[in-house]
């Protein structure tokens, strides 16, 4: 990629946060080339709440994958998916990735809507602008949409919307659908 | 992670990486965004600052811009040991760091976002 002076390459993030197993891994491989991106930490906790615990019990510090995914909309405009790790521990990686983040979008489970508690209360108080997108799972109810705002008690502005995001042209919308809520979110705070 | 084979479970996996950087955890990378775009400059490195493979991969990975994770994640190493390999080809004037827009905080600019929305519609 070559970039002129005034053409300076953007890269813009965007995160997929939601709880353990509903499907972030998925979403992101759906519509980038996804990669794995190590991180350490110091355990001061040890092992507790943990994905996979084999041998981690005796080490003092750890290294935390998460998901990572590029895309490149045109030369020197590319944007990065970022799965946010899923335990609760693991705030300090939130901070990071949630600096100067595009948006967010939160997945949910209908099965286990409390899991996406946290993430949104995260992204609440940063201002940080989010979509919630409920992935349907084969064996799960479907709910309409309306009803799951009134369950995560989310604000009128807040687009929520069904998905399959095993699906790519559904991933897509839910990405979509989250930059355009970013985006009128902009226009709102300039006018 | 045939690659690593020859490290076990009680071996860490972070006690090859932080060799690397001969224990450091801090140097001028710690404050680089995970999407701050690296490149190499092209200078030539000084006689007395031997480059290590890890770092002469960097400069051949950010001939194009590449960002912070991009790096990481193809050297296959923690953020936090690239940081401290990019913080010193930074101090040596190999590559350049691009820290995210100021305009990307409040959310990037209108024209770019839109920009987005097209080509995620197009992929």
């Amino acid at each position: 990629m070559d970039f002129g002076p005034s053409d300076e390459p953007v890269a813009l993030k965007i995160l997929v946060a939601g709880g353990f197993g509903v499907g972030k891994t998925t979403l992101v491989g759906a519509v980038s080339e996804i990669r794995p991106l190590r991180t350490e930490e110091v355990l001061s906790d040890l092992g507790i709440g943990v994905d996979d615990t084999d041998g981690v019990e005796r080490k003092t510090t750890t290294t935390v994958a998460m998901d990572f995914g590029r895309i490149t909309i045109r030369e020197g405009l590319v944007v990065y998916l970022f799965g946010t790790p899923g335990q609760e521990r693991f705030w300090f990686m939130w901070d990071e990735l949630s600096h100067g983040a595009l948006g967010a979008v939160v997945l949910a489970d209908t099965r286990r809507l409390t899991d996406c508690f946290p993430s949104i209360d995260y992204f609440e108080e940063r201002g940080t602008p989010f979509i919630v997108a409920v992935n349907c799972f084969d064996n799960s109810p479907v709910y309409q949409p309306e009803d799951v705002r009134v369950a995560l008690d989310l604000d009128p502005d807040v687009p929520v919307l069904n998905c399959d995001v095993r699906r790519r042209g559904s991933a897509k919308s839910v990405l979509i659908t989250l930059v355009e809520h970013a985006l009128k979110k902009l226009m709102a705070s300039q006018y | 992670m045939s690659d690593h084979q020859w490290l076990d479970d009680e071996a860490g996996p972070v006690v090859r990486p932080y060799a690397l950087i001969r224990g450091r955890t801090r140097s001028s990378g710690d404050t680089m965004d995970l999407i701050a775009m690296i490149t190499a400059t092209g200078a030539r490195p000084s006689a007395s600052a031997a480059l290590g493979p890890e770092q002469e991969r960097i400069l051949r990975l950010t001939k194009r811009a590449a960002s912070v994770a991009d790096v990481a994640s193809d050297l296959d190493l923690p953020l936090g040991v690239v940081r401290v390999l990019l913080g010193d080809l930074q101090d040596q004037g190999l590559i350049s760091v691009r820290q995210p827009a100021a305009n990307a905080t409040p959310r990037a600019d209108e024209r770019v976002l839109k920009e987005v929305i097209n080509g995620l519609r197009a992929l």
